[in-house]
């Protein structure tokens, strides 16, 4: 089986994060990382490797800047045994639709020769989280897509998925070739181990431009976006408000004073 | 005008809040069409009540049984009639995913969570946890908008509800993700997390015990909230979690009790009007936001606010 899980480097959230004169992500001045939501597509991609029978193999693909390649090295130290970054100056502020032809194109390059049984990502990036690309990798591809999976069970070709929807928790049923999205509730992302980072040197990490994927440059980037951002502007911080420490019971008086003053009570 | 598509958000027929507010968005752009994909007659009362001109009514019959890529393909061939000017979606999890595979489908550019729409068809976003603000506008073909609950104050007014019967081809393809079973989610007899003008939520702090929160939450009418913790440690269903991965919520007034305010946290509930908090460790991250905070016990500070709170009723 040949699985391909979806990584994103993404600037660190706890980060001071912020936006470039044009509008896009500032993706160099602050410190990035493996969005944390792909963890989790990681380690299920991972133990479903580690349950089947079978020979699995789990390429993990990147598309970004060169930096980017740290998030498809940190999948390599988790247990991915290969890596792919797709990078290209004519991808910088590609939007999800440009996003997921690369990905859809760099998929299909992995599979040939074989197939690709099985496409992880998680929910959504921590960055632009829009939970586009995986629906968009779906129709691009022409996979059945399993989505927002809370608890992931595979068997044979078959896959079964927990999803919990607003209105209902639903069981989702497919026949593989899928592509799979795992939210942060399938569990715990592992940690890399020495000798996982000390193996993950000796893993083929490949970087492919768009030109090895036969996309056109005009297709992608900022000026092929079907959206554009017109401004952005930085929320004033809240301003701390007053605090009060409870002694035998003020506290409580206090915060009703608080809530009627403003009609909630 | 152009038609504006809406595709209207309910559970067996029943519309929820946010289709009333996708119809009073869509006036702005258009002449509102609800889009009711469902079984038996199409609710028609409640959507003229905000103002849909037309009704396409689509029997589901052929799409329940799937995830998402049937809507897909039905509001596609609905776009391809009608060439509308926009079309809104619920920001669901599956209404972005529904307008995801729709854009490459009618290659047009697609904007999720919306908390906005101005009659020009600028959006507003929350993006990084709430610290910016961002404007943006589809530049390709058919604007495709998702819209998070809470974006509009829902506007009376008489539509025409002309309701059309429309049969949408479903392919093969649309059928691959079948779903097995469907369990309806319990109803609290509580606002709806994302909907409700008041949210009361508990986290590590409460040790397991959300009955004081829980009573806070109806003396205030309330919905009940979670974080991150309090769902990991197995207190309440990841139905509850506000958070970035789980429901983001902007209400009139966001009560965190217990709950220290990581970034995880505070992504979902940043953009609340009126932000309280209590908790026992008086450096909490959460108390850089809130407009009131309460150093204290929350199973002492909440019981005696809640006793508080039913005496002035």
């Amino acid at each position: 089986m040949n699985i391909v899980v979806l990584v994103k480097h993404v600037p660190d959230a706890t980060a001071d994060r912020r936006f470039e004169s044009d509008n896009t992500v500032d993706r160099a001045g602050v410190d990035g990382l493996l969005s944390e939501l792909d963890e989790y597509a990681v380690e299920q991609a991972l133990q479903i490797k580690e349950k089947s029978d079978g020979d699995v193999t789990v390429t993990a693909l990147s598309v970004g800047p060169e930096q980017a390649a740290d998030a498809v090295r940190k999948a390599l130290q988790m247990g991915a045994d290969s890596g792919v970054l797709v990078s290209d100056d004519a991808i910088a502020g590609s939007d999800a639709v440009a996003t997921s032809l690369v990905l859809a194109k760099a998929v299909s390059k992995i599979g040939e020769g074989g197939s690709v049984d099985l496409v992880v990502t998680g929910m959504a990036s921590t960055d632009a989280g829009t939970s586009l690309v995986p629906a968009m990798l779906a129709e691009r591809l022409g996979l059945p897509q399993v989505t927002f999976a809370s608890v992931v069970e595979t068997q044979g070709d078959q896959i079964r998925a927990k999803r919990d929807g607003d209105a209902a928790t639903e069981v989702i049923g497919a026949t593989l070739p899928v592509l799979l999205s795992v939210t942060d509730q399938t569990g715990e992302a592992r940690y890399p181990s020495f000798k996982g980072i000390m193996a993950a040197k000796k893993k083929p990490l490949d970087t492919w431009s768009l030109s090895d994927l036969g996309v056109d440059a005009g297709e992608v980037g900022l000026d092929a976006a079907w959206t554009a951002v017109e401004e952005t502007t930085a929320r004033p911080p809240r301003t701390a408000g007053e605090i009060v420490t409870d002694e035998d019971g003020s506290g409580a008086t206090a915060l009703a004073e608080f809530l009627a003053s403003k009609k909630f009570i | 005008m152009s038609e504006i598509l809406v595709l209207v958000d309910h559970v067996d027929g029943s519309v929820r809040k946010t289709t009333n507010e996708l119809l009073t968005i869509a006036r702005r752009l258009g002449e509102p069409s609800a889009v009711y994909i469902g079984s038996g007659e199409a609710p028609v009362d409640a959507l003229k009540r905000f103002g849909a001109e037309k009704i396409y009514a689509v029997d589901d019959a052929e799409i329940k049984g799937y995830l998402v890529a049937p809507k897909a393909e039905v509001l596609a061939q609905l776009a391809e009639k009608t060439s509308p000017g926009a079309i809104l979606i619920p920001s669901s999890a599956e209404g972005k995913e529904i307008a995801g595979r729709l854009a490459i489908k009618i290659s047009s550019g697609v904007i999720t969570d919306a908390v906005d729409v101005a009659d020009s068809g600028v959006t507003t976003q929350s993006v990084f946890a709430g610290s910016f603000t961002v404007s943006a506008k589809v530049t390709k073909g058919t604007p495709i908008i998702t819209v998070k609950p809470n974006s509009a104050a829902p506007e009376e007014v008489d539509g025409a509800g002309a309701v059309e019967q429309f049969a949408a081809t479903i392919s093969d393809g649309a059928k691959t993700a079948q779903i097995v079973a469907s369990q309806p989610r319990q109803s609290t007899g509580r606002p709806e997390l994302t909907e409700a003008a008041i949210v009361v939520s508990g986290g590590r702090g409460t040790g397991g015990d959300f009955s004081a929160v829980e009573a806070l939450a109806d003396a205030l009418g309330a919905a009940v909230g979670a974080s991150r913790a309090a769902v990991d440690s197995g207190w309440k269903p990841h139905t509850f979690q506000v958070g970035q991965t789980g429901k983001v919520v902007s209400p009139q007034l966001y009560v965190a009790n217990g709950i220290s305010g990581a970034i995880q946290h505070r992504a979902g509930m940043q953009t609340s009007k009126t932000i309280v908090a209590v908790n026992k460790d008086d450096e909490a991250p959460i108390f850089e936001l809130v407009d009131f905070g309460v150093v204290g016990d929350l199973h002492t500070v909440l019981p005696a606010l809640t006793e508080e709170i039913n005496k002035r009723k």
